[in-house]
């Protein structure tokens, strides 16, 4: 492999692993904060996914699609809150997997019966429906660069939300101990209630903007949730730094292992989280 | 995180009594003539299967309180095992492929267990259905151990033994005579640990592993134990599955299998084995009967099982329970 | 005790009700003189409009000619196989054993017709497959029994080779999904490229489902071969056709496939699928009367457009009519069913195509171009192709 394929590998890697971020930072978050396993979180992810299309469709605009189905998302998270998960947060992890199992099959069916079991494409925006020559051979398009961007801005935009305002205070110390923080006076109900509706709107935020170059299709929620535990499992439950890094390392391992050992690409990643949890049970970084 | 939920280890002699007539009716359902009686015995059969692979799950999740999302990959490697252990023309003996099989599940268990046991909580559940992961797609990757399309059990293991040819697998109802003898088997050597001082230890670690640790047991041995003898025993029943279905592939050890086995526990009611049978027999029923229902199947499924985790989170018995204790009260 | 009687006479009921319901669906089932026909297709998950779309076509063909076979009514059943491999055994006993079905028509995934194939080997029943390519339903373990009307995986590949090399890229890059139908599609490729004097310069493979290509497409780009092979379906092949374009390769690099890699996906992969070449044995855009006529009545009873999943659905249909004409309705003159399937030639959508003794269709393969979301059909790739049944011992 020559310098130049080497620095588009690492280009792709970066890529899918922004677009892991996003699904992981949702899982982790809502794990995190409010002690809940989500099993349904590529659920979302395909949800957001068919809204793309559908909406897309309709408005004749990724853009718009993307801000309604968004909101749709908020508003389904924060309903599925209200009227699930929160009764939930007490309860064994075991129940929450379950629950979230069965989940999953509903929202399967739900997807089947409104928007049937067909492959549907979302299309580019023309805005950005090129592609950047980097070799004679090769070209990199331009839409996978804004997918980037856009992750790395929600991955800034969720840092400065939960570092630096008072909501993101709240939220952390609502984590750090409910008792005390709705003793001073927080509404702690709300606080969680935004956190899930923030998570599922990650994921399904992910889907849309992924729609374009992963096609819209049955069951792609189940590939992409296994490898979304594996981010979180080795970045660390709870930590949202910690998923960015396990993302980005996930990236370089599937990308890399791929195009050099091909035979055990399968496992690689497996490999690798087995490898960190030898050393660190509880994955990279604390919460 | 987990709370003790195991249920009943006692069981209340309404319970018991259920439970003897079940075995007795199941001991029967060959004698009653019928023309599909080759489907149910085959259905009947699976049942008892997945039900020791509850079982096992059991003793790991409601006895120990490990929760596992990957407990299917040791079913399938067993289910795997016979399948290169029997050659193309003759059928393997079963008194050595069993215990094999079944011993082997139970080192890779052991293997994974020694990475898996350490993690705790939501980790534990996290990590050991990436592992289960991990073997479903060394299996699905590589031809050379079937790929996946996966492999054919060419013959039902042979039970002959030095000669004596008494029992012959191949026939249906023998099958089904030989797969009950197992589960009751199980269930006894079960119930019996689950007293023991071995057993105790492990419920113990269930409900405060700290307390245990303090008092000065070392837990770590004691969970990776209880991980490879319940990896044992799941292979056990894959082992029976294959030779049962005569065909094995990937799916054996997936995501899916491992769930539904979590399902068929929660459904029974935990940590006391009854539940474990009974919970295998109701979830394969209702899939069943949805199936047969409607092409939108999935969405009752779905829709029963979030209705039992909301409503009857201790599974059937533990409703049973409730019933029983009310009709006391009253 | 009161309680210990209560809970006994109680469970006792229980038990009785169950099993009475086990028995309950065979009861109903008096016997009657009707032929059972049993679908195992998978009617939920990826694969459900592949299902819906055998069956229709199947129906069609039996409608067209009054609805009986062999003389007799027909009785349909049904099993969801979800595609879902580890139940394939006990959802092809549930049509055999309990349902008691006289022909099982299935399935989509090979995986799970591996289940099925092992049923009807044990049984004996007569088992049509509609679809599924895996090798060895035809060939290792080829049965008497069993008749595919559809194709193995490496048949329409078989045809790529010569149709590559004949345009002059006789370099090429090969890349699948590291599973069972890849590996089997790379086989054909494989035997026919080399035989006509190509070169596989590198066999790519990524596991299935994953679905990320740029680190391969990155590779091939760096490989500069004349041409890419592939294999992919689905939602996978929409994908791989919009990377590919996408990452600028289609300029000096000729896109082959099977054909899967433009049925069903050209509305989803849009314009970057122009110019793609792909070998099969079917296209909509076949410009025959046979197949004029077949799309015009498959539109007009379902309100859909067929695709090649319905035309082997409907020719699946037309092979057992021959087989229940040739016997007057009694399926359990085996020896002359199975002699009237194995000398059948169907008039099929696709062209006439016959029967080879392992049961594999022998059909002609034809090469298509993508054009504005149509497989133009631009040429017969190869004729009469076969398969090399290895390791069938029947005829």
């Amino acid at each position: 492999m020559d310098f130049a394929n080497f620095l588009i590998q690492l280009l792709n890697s970066l890529q899918y692993g922004l677009l892991l971020f996003m699904l992981a930072a949702g899982l982790t978050l809502i794990f995190g904060i409010m002690g809940v396993v989500n099993l349904a979180h590529g659920s979302f992810y395909m949800l957001g996914a068919y809204l793309a299309w559908f909406l897309a469709s309709q408005f004749d605009s990724l853009v718009l699609a993307i801000v309604v189905g968004t909101l749709i998302a908020v508003a389904l998270g924060w309903a599925l809150e209200w009227l699930l998960f929160r009764h939930f947060y007490h309860r064994d992890h075991l129940d929450q997997v379950l629950l979230t199992f069965g989940l999953i099959y509903i929202f399967e069916e739900v997807r089947s019966i409104l928007w049937g079991d067909d492959v549907h494409s979302v299309p580019v925006p023309e805005l950005v429906n090129w592609s950047i020559p980097l070799t004679e051979n090769l070209s990199y398009p331009v839409y996978r660069l804004v997918i980037s961007a856009v992750c790395v801005a929600l991955a800034l935009g969720l840092y400065f939300l939960i570092s630096k305002t008072r909501l993101g205070m709240k939220i952390r110390a609502g984590a750090f101990n409910r008792e005390m923080t709705e003793a001073l006076g927080i509404n702690i109900r709300l606080i969680h209630g935004v956190v899930f509706a923030l998570g599922v709107a990650l994921a399904a935020i992910a889907g849309m903007i992924a729609s374009p170059i992963s096609s819209v299709y049955p069951g792609m929620g189940s590939s992409v949730l296994i490898m979304c535990f594996v981010v979180v499992v080795i970045g660390g439950i709870g930590s949202v730094r910690g998923a960015l890094v396990a993302a980005l390392m996930v990236g370089l391992v599937d990308t890399f292992g791929k195009v050099l050992m091909p035979q055990i690409a399968g496992m690689a990643v497996y490999m690798l989280m087995a490898g960190v949890l030898l050393y660190k049970p509880e994955g990279l970084f604390k919460q | 995180m987990s709370s003790p939920k195991a249920t009943l280890e006692i069981l209340p002699k309404g319970v018991q009594a259920l439970l003897a007539l079940g075995a007795i009716a199941l001991a029967a359902f060959p004698l009653i003539p019928s023309d599909s009686s080759d489907f149910y015995l085959q259905m009947l059969s699976q049942m008892m299967i997945l039900a020791i692979f509850a079982m096992s799950l059991d003793l790991l999740q409601g006895v120990t309180g490990l929760v596992s999302l990957g407990h299917a990959a040791y079913f399938g490697l067993a289910g795997y095992a016979l399948a290169f252990l029997t050659p193309a023309d003759v059928p393997v003996s079963l008194w050595w492929s069993l215990p094999v099989a079944a011993l082997g599940a139970g080192l890779a268990a052991l293997v994974i267990g020694f990475f898996v046991v350490r993690t705790h909580g939501i980790y534990f559940i996290m990590v050991t259905m990436a592992f289960a992961q991990m073997v479903f797609f060394l299996f699905f990757d590589n031809k050379e151990l079937g790929g996946s399309d996966g492999l054919y059990v060419n013959f039902r293991p042979d039970a002959s033994l030095f000669g004596w040819t008494g029992i012959d697998l191949e026939n249906k109802t023998t099958f089904f005579y030989f797969t009950l003898v197992m589960l009751v088997g199980i269930y006894a050597f079960l119930r019996r640990l689950l007293f023991s001082p071995f057993g105790r230890v492990l419920a113990g670690i269930r409900v405060n592993e700290h307390r245990m640790r303090a008092v000065g047991y070392g837990t770590f041995g004691y969970k990776l134990a209880a991980f490879g003898l319940a990896g044992t025993l799941a292979g056990v029943a894959g082992y029976l599955w294959a030779a049962q279905t005569g065909f094995v592939n990937p799916e054996l050890m997936g995501f899916h299998m491992s769930a539904h086995a979590i399902m068929m526990v929660i459904l029974g009611g935990m940590g006391n084995f009854a539940g474990a049978i009974v919970g295998a027999f109701a979830f394969e029923y209702v899939m069943h009967f949805f199936k047969d229902l409607t092409k939108h199947w999935q969405l009752l499924m779905g829709s029963f099982i979030v209705l039992v985790v909301v409503f009857a989170p201790r599974g059937l018995l533990g409703l049973g329970e409730r019933f029983m204790k009310k009709k006391d009260a009253a | 005790m009161t309680t210990r009687r209560e809970i006994l006479t109680r469970s006792a009921a229980v038990i009785g009700a169950a099993s009475s319901g086990l028995l309950l669906p065979q009861m109903a089932m008096a016997q009657s003189d009707k032929v059972r026909v049993g679908f195992m297709l998978p009617y939920t998950g990826t694969f459900a409009q592949l299902g819906v779309a055998i069956e229709n076509g199947f129906r069609m063909a039996l409608n067209e000619q009054g609805g009986k076979l062999g003389g007799r009514e027909v009785e349909f059943f049904k099993v969801d196989d979800e595609s879902n491999p580890a139940k394939g055994i006990e959802n092809a006993n549930r049509l055999v054993q309990r349902d008691k079905v006289d022909v099982l028509v299935g399935t989509v995934h090979s995986g799970v017709q591996m289940g099925i194939h092992k049923v009807a080997r044990d049984s004996g029943v007569l088992s049509l497959i509609p679809n599924a390519g895996v090798h060895v339903a035809t060939r290792a373990q080829c049965s008497p029994n069993v008749f595919r009307t559809s194709f193995t995986n490496s048949q329409p590949t078989l045809a790529l080779g010569k149709a590559m090399v004949d345009r002059g890229h006789k370099k090429a890059v090969w890349i699948t999904w590291n599973y069972a139908a890849g590996e089997e599609a790379f086989e054909g490729f494989e035997q026919s490229y080399t035989a006509a004097g190509g070169t596989i310069v590198k066999k790519l493979g990524l596991p299935f489902p994953n679905v990320e290509f740029q680190a391969l497409l990155t590779e091939i780009a760096s490989l500069k071969p004349d041409a890419v092979a592939c294999f992919f379906a689905g939602g996978g092949a929409a994908k791989f056709l919009r990377d590919f374009h996408a990452a600028g390769l289609s300029k000096n690099i000729q896109l082959y496939g099977s054909g899967f890699l433009t049925e069903g996906v050209l509305e989803a992969a849009g314009p970057a699928a122009d110019g793609v070449l792909t070998t099969m044995h079917y296209s909509d855009a076949l410009d025959t009367p046979r197949n004029k006529k077949f799309r015009l009545d498959y539109a007009k009873t379902f309100k859909a457009q067929p695709d090649v999943y319905a035309v082997q659905g409907y020719d699946t249909g037309l092979l057992l009519i021959k087989g229940a004409n040739a016997v007057k309705g009694d399926l359990s003159n085996k020896k002359a069913l199975y002699a009237a399937m194995e000398g059948a030639t169907i008039d099929s959508p696709r062209g006439q195509w016959t029967m080879s003794k392992a049961h594999n269709p022998i059909q002609d393969m034809y090469l298509r171009k993508v054009e504005n979301k149509e497989n133009k059909v631009i040429g017969i790739a190869q004729k009469a192709v076969a398969d090399p049944a290895t390791g069938c011992r029947m005829g």
